[in-house]
């Protein structure tokens, strides 16, 4: 929890990770693309304040002590929902796997929440393998990477009929968000791979579930809201956003809010720090403090008010992840704060 | 873009390999011609991205260019744009008579690189993996640039009172004149869409019809956000290329 100028805030980090990229992890002969991927998520941390940088090495593989302090200790979060990424033809025991985020993460009761992931070019075993993660580890989430390289595949959309018999059974199995990270490659390779259409046609075909877009569709933020706005299972993962723009990018982490405020709203944003790539204090600190600036140029964008920061920073990913909320956090708990 | 080259700031002090004159009025042409090519999704040339490394032409005629980008990982189609167009560019230029484009750092730099010198196009770069070219995707993205530009040039005849039903029936010529008009311009030109001096100011970029008063308020919502996406990924993209290298690249311009 944070408080600040009187005001309370429940905070839900809901995209984070723990994830092992050293060398010690990397498969034999997928070396460059393993070091690649790290590198990049490196560089990704490079945006935040120079104080909260890392040195590869830590970044590559940091501890379970340095996660619970920089989420828990310092970091202002209450609960954390992990989204793992597999990569297993990079990382021999994958990049960060249901498996190694719950195995830490049950050493800490009540502290988080474990999403699991699919990839429909698994067929029958991976829907074993969902249903079994479901029972085992009480997921009520997914997190598809739909860049995901698999048997000479590059990739994947949610359109793909093999994708709508996982959606089927995530319905049937009783979770709820469906977290989608686009990455640069699907097949074909000559379309744009960030495209979001597939979201859109899976949020008509799926109403009962939410599908939380991560990092706003980033770099396709316009035709992400452009979808989002028309769809109510929708959300926006401001992963990236917050931790990408914030610092490096004042003017436009204010446009980019603008626009998500105009076109989807303050109840469908959730926060989410990317941990690893940033640390949550700096983000969650500097968002409260944040304001729309008040010049021309932002004048027609909608202002956001502590509730609407509460909302964000926890109480909307309360309500997708039915998340018990302290009363003295919840909205009606407190006077209305003017922004 | 019609902005020339940045002769002003491309300049590296030191030619690469050659004393002659030939090789440095060689490269500086190399140069012109590569700010002629632009990222098509971020719509900026890749000289002033940074993304240019290094450029060198040989007493003979022989150009290198070495290109660069923010992630190992950015994606392959663009790449395999930006790198042909590249090497359409420099090897048009009066007096390179052959060239080698490199992509550095890249997991698909190989299938690119090496198609691009076999002047094959990308479907046989990534055979089995693409269906077609990338004709489709290059037209979205100037689509996107066409809806970015409407905004850059529309924003400030709102802010001076104009009202948005008289913009609708406005055309280019009775705009004043700007780089961001000119930019527009040429932009619809490349898809094929009016950009003569009677042409309605807003268009549809899928059509080329004029949008309607009633259409327009959410037409220019639309270009607005557009227009702060591309500007977005673009300060992204450079704060990415700024870890990854700490040296400027090749007429690489500082952002906006």
């Amino acid at each position: 929890m944070y408080e600040h100028n009187g005001e309370k805030f429940f905070v839900i980090d809901s995209h984070m990770h723990y994830w092992n990229a050293a060398p010690d992890n990397w498969v034999a002969g997928a070396e460059q693309y393993a070091k690649g991927w790290i590198e990049c998520f490196h560089a990704y941390m490079g945006l935040g304040p120079p104080q909260t940088h890392w040195p590869l090495e830590k970044f590559q593989k940091y501890s379970e002590d340095d996660l619970m302090h920089d989420l828990f200790e310092v970091g202002h979060v209450d609960k954390a929902i992990f989204q793992p990424t597999y990569l297993l033809e990079w990382y021999k025991e994958g990049f960060n796997t249901t498996e190694r985020n719950a195995t830490m993460g049950e050493r800490h009761p009540g502290r988080f929440r474990y999403n699991t992931r699919w990839d429909p070019r698994d067929g029958d075993e991976g829907l074993r393998t969902l249903e079994h993660n479901v029972q085992r580890y009480g997921s009520t989430g997914c997190k598809l990477y739909t860049a995901e390289w698999n048997a000479g595949s590059r990739g994947w959309k949610l359109t793909d009929p093999a994708a709508y018999n996982y959606l089927q059974a995530c319905q049937d199995l009783g979770i709820k968000n469906i977290h989608v990270h686009k990455g640069p490659t699907i097949w074909p390779l000559d379309k744009d791979a960030f495209d979001v259409s597939d979201v859109d046609h899976a949020a008509t075909d799926f109403p009962g579930l939410n599908f939380i877009v991560e990092h706003v569709g980033l770099p396709r933020i316009e035709d992400f809201c452009f979808m989002a706005v028309q769809e109510p299972n929708v959300y926006a993962g401001l992963a990236v956003v917050v931790g990408g723009l914030m610092h490096a990018r004042p003017r436009f982490f204010a446009k980019v809010m603008g626009e998500l405020l105009f076109w989807l709203g303050e109840d469908k944003l959730l926060f989410g720090s990317d941990y690893a790539i940033w640390e949550p204090r700096w983000q969650i600190e500097g968002f409260v403090d944040w304001e729309m600036p008040d010049t021309e140029e932002f004048s027609d964008y909608p202002r956001l008010t502590a509730a609407g920061k509460k909302k964000i920073l926890g109480l909307n990913a309360a309500r997708l992840y039915d998340i018990d909320v302290p009363a003295e956090y919840r909205l009606e708990a407190q006077p209305v704060a003017g922004a | 873009m019609t902005a020339q080259a940045p002769s002003g700031t491309a300049g590296p002090s030191v030619p690469d390999g050659g004393p002659g004159m030939d090789c440095v009025a060689g490269r500086t042409a190399v140069l012109n011609a590569l700010s002629q090519v632009r990222d098509p999704e971020l719509d900026e040339p890749i000289t002033a991205l940074g993304f240019v490394a290094s450029v060198a032409v040989s007493q003979a005629g022989h150009a290198d260019v070495r290109l660069r980008l923010p992630t190992y990982f950015c994606a392959p189609n663009f790449a395999f744009l930006m790198v042909a167009d590249a090497y359409d560019a420099v090897t048009g230029v009066a007096g390179v008579h052959g060239a080698l484009v490199v992509l550095e750092d890249h997991f698909a730099g190989e299938a690119i690189n090496s198609a691009v010198a076999a002047r094959a196009g990308f479907a046989q770069a990534f055979a089995g993996e693409a269906r077609g070219e990338l004709d489709q995707l290059r037209a979205d993205f100037l689509r996107k640039a066409v809806m970015a530009g409407t905004d850059l040039v529309c924003r400030p005849l709102l802010a001076a009172g104009m009202q948005p039903d008289a913009l609708a029936s406005m055309t280019l010529g009775e705009v004043p004149p700007s780089r961001g008009l000119e930019r527009l311009r040429q932009r619809r030109a490349e898809l094929g869409l009016p950009a003569g001096d009677l042409a309605p100011l807003i268009v549809d970029p899928a059509t080329g019809a004029a949008v309607t008063p009633e259409a327009l308020p959410l037409h220019l919502r639309k270009a607005r956000t557009t227009r702060v996406s591309v500007q977005s990924n673009t300060g992204i993209c450079r704060g990415m290329l700024r870890h990854r290298y700490t040296d400027p690249g090749i007429g690489e311009e500082d952002s906006a």
